[in-house]
């Protein structure tokens, strides 16, 4: 291996970058962009949830339950309605997601040390949200509850207490863990992306014809158009992870020299994938199609990010370990939320590099210096 | 005669059921300029793209400045400078950045560097263009360019892929005129083309077609080939003439040059008959004369027998 003819070919392509302001601004502004969008869209907190309420009771008690809720911030009561069907009304046309029904008698059998039972109706077609609603009002109605109680002078009913403390993400904001997550798909789909154009450009353009009949040997070819992207790989994570800390305001509590450094690796694997893409494709849309539906499926589905693995069918799961993005998923979400250091992320680490060398020596044999 | 710079041994080259090049036997003297000549898909290209160890052969071999392309390929390009049919330098880069980038992927050493850059430059008239983009530069000058990449590692043997093709006849001058100062140099170069007049330039001239070598000879002994006269003959009306020239016994082939046609006669001598049956059909003949074939002639004579 001769570094002249590495350092050329990276020269060249850096030149070639340089002077293509659409790739040029793809290379830099794509992550931010994706960041931008899929970090506001994508948010799994569930607040101001629309509610209507049907009160018959009308009594202290009632309203001081519906104050609590609207107070929470979790409900917005969008409307007070005097029947019952009204409330299918509310449900059907989409108005209300949430519809609380308190009996006449709420208050009365409060004070009576009765249990008084409270009607609630959610709609269920987006479950997720019917699931963390219903969450939400237990948890209210039960604090209610006790209130109440404690107030009558009565103990409270509940025999075992818990008392939960969420490590990690102690606001259980779900930005927090969405941003790392989401820095590691957006740097698998635009890490191969970057390389999948290098090698089929040059044989649609005709200059691999010119390049191939020259001495170069095939790593020194790899090495140097990986080096280029590898420096814009590395402004990109360094450009997210600011955006990360700075804009959406997700603390970092590792090392951001470990967390450069472990990106680094993933990198190598992610352009050494975009290359062996190029290899197979010889046209640059065919490549960037192929780059974008091979990492940007298995990142998003089955690196952890989106669906708990540990969920998952076997099948599956085994499949997830073939997904380079699970173990930058997890390396992210680890320097973000936990603080890991090397010792607690050694395990993805090592099997980030091997899946890294593994497609760096399928791209170095499957590159050959032949037409036809 | 010296030992030969590039060898084929039953080079074949098949694509599917086509094949593109069929047991070619070629041998080509070191400080000579070879010729391939032959119609587009005649297997010029692919001949071309073996010897420069860039397309495996089906079967057979090939030996060029003493290396085999198919062992040593990679130091076969070490010695040969290539030039591909098309243009495949990077017309994103300056003149001068193409010419530095194939430096270095040939380790041409920094102190000889600068030198041989200026001379390359100079030589092919860029130098004025060093700072341009490849992209914006004439036909000519792009070819020309192409050259100063193929060369600048000095190489033993120059493999040009139609480097003429579509280029003005004066830069196709200026290139020829490149190509015999390099010849003086004792480089040998191969070149194919689809001009006969280029043809003609050459030491040894190969006619391919259809993936066969019809022949390979100098240019005169071609030319003295045909074994039969040829004449040359001036009508206002060229086509209408041939068509009753094709009537007459005794006529091989004609073929059309503007004004004049070439006819090549098979047994009988041309006679003043035929003039006289011409103009009586009212088809002037402003004259003729018996001539040297030129390769164009020849070559298709050649075609035709097949």
């Amino acid at each position: 291996m001769k570094p002249l003819r590495i350092k050329a070919i990276a020269h060249k392509e850096l030149i070639q970058i340089w002077r293509d302001p659409l790739s040029l601004a793809m290379a830099f502004m794509m992550p931010v962009m994706l960041l931008f969008i899929f970090g506001y869209a994508i948010t799994l907190d569930v607040n101001d949830l629309k509610t209507v309420v049907y009160d018959r009771d009308r009594g202290s008690a009632s309203r001081e339950l519906i104050d609590g809720m609207s107070a929470s911030g979790y409900f917005t009561v969008v409307g007070e309605v005097h029947d019952q069907r009204e409330i299918d009304r509310y449900l059907d046309s989409g108005e209300a997601l949430v519809a609380v029904s308190i009996q006449e008698d709420f208050s009365k059998k409060l004070h009576k040390g009765i249990p008084a039972p409270l009607q609630v109706i959610v709609d269920g077609s987006d479950s997720n949200t019917a699931t963390i609603a219903l969450g939400y009002i237990n948890a209210l109605s039960e604090g209610y509850a006790s209130r109440v109680a404690g107030m009558r002078g009565a103990r409270p009913l509940p025999i075992v207490d818990p008392r939960i403390r969420v490590w990690y993400n102690p606001d259980l904001k779900s930005r927090n863990f969405i941003i790392p997550g989401l820095i590691a798909i957006i740097m698998a789909v635009i890490a191969a992306l970057l390389t999948s154009l290098t090698v089929a450009r040059e044989w649609e353009r005709g200059t691999m014809e010119q390049l191939i009949a020259t001495p170069v040997r095939v790593p020194e070819l790899i090495i140097g158009k990986l080096l280029p992207y590898f420096g814009i790989g590395f402004v990109d994570v360094l450009l997210s992870v600011l955006l990360a800390v700075f804009l959406f305001g997700v603390p970092l509590k590792g090392s951001i020299f470990l967390l450069m450094f472990l990106s680094g690796i993933f990198l190598f694997g992610g352009l050494s994938l975009g290359i062996l893409i190029s290899i197979g494709a010889k046209s640059q849309l065919v490549a960037s199609q192929i780059s974008m539906v091979a990492t940007f499926l298995p990142a998003f589905l089955l690196s952890g990010f989106m669906f708990a693995i540990a969920n998952m069918p076997k099948a599956l799961r085994v499949i997830t370990y073939g997904v380079p993005a699970r173990y930058f998923v997890a390396i992210l979400k680890g320097i973000f939320l936990k603080g890991s250091t090397l010792r607690l992320l050694v395990m993805e680490t090592a099997l980030l590099s091997v899946f890294g060398l593994v497609v760096f020596a399928i791209a170095n044999r499957k590159f050959r210096k032949r037409i036809g | 005669m010296n030992e030969p710079a590039i060898v084929t041994k039953d080079l074949t080259r098949t694509f599917g059921p086509v094949v593109a090049v069929d047991r070619l036997n070629l041998g080509v003297a070191k400080g000579s300029l070879f010729g391939i000549v032959g119609p587009d898909g005649g297997g010029k290209s692919t001949v071309m793209r073996m010897l420069a160890a860039i397309m495996e052969p089906t079967s057979g071999g090939a030996w060029v400045a003493g290396l085999s392309v198919t062992g040593d390929g990679e130091g076969v390009k070490e010695r040969i400078g290539y030039m591909s049919q098309r243009f495949g330098l990077y017309e994103d880069l300056t003149v001068i950045e193409n010419i530095d980038f194939y430096a270095d992927l040939y380790e041409v050493p920094k102190k000889e560097r600068q030198q041989r850059i200026e001379r390359l430059l100079g030589f092919s008239n860029l130098t004025p263009f060093s700072g341009r983009l490849a992209g914006r530069l004439s036909g000519g000058m792009k070819q020309k360019l192409g050259l100063a990449c193929a060369l600048v590692h000095t190489p033993e043997v120059l493999l040009l892929d139609e480097p003429t093709n579509g280029v003005d006849p004066v830069s196709r001058r200026d290139f020829w005129k490149i190509l015999y100062d390099l010849l003086k140099e004792g480089i040998t170069i191969f070149i194919s083309t689809a001009y006969l007049d280029e043809a003609e330039r050459c030491t040894r001239v190969g006619l391919m077609h259809n993936g066969r070598l019809l022949m390979e000879e100098t240019p005169d002994a071609i030319k003295r080939s045909l074994g039969r006269p040829m004449i040359e003959l001036w009508s206002d009306n060229p086509r209408k003439a041939a068509e009753v020239l094709r009537s007459c016994r005794g006529i091989g082939g004609i073929s059309i040059y503007g004004q004049k046609l070439h006819i090549t006669i098979e047994k009988e001598e041309f006679s003043c008959d035929t003039v006289s049956l011409m103009r009586d059909k009212g088809i002037e003949v402003k004259g003729y004369r018996e001539i040297l074939p030129s390769l164009e002639d020849v070559f298709i004579a050649k075609v035709k027998e097949l």
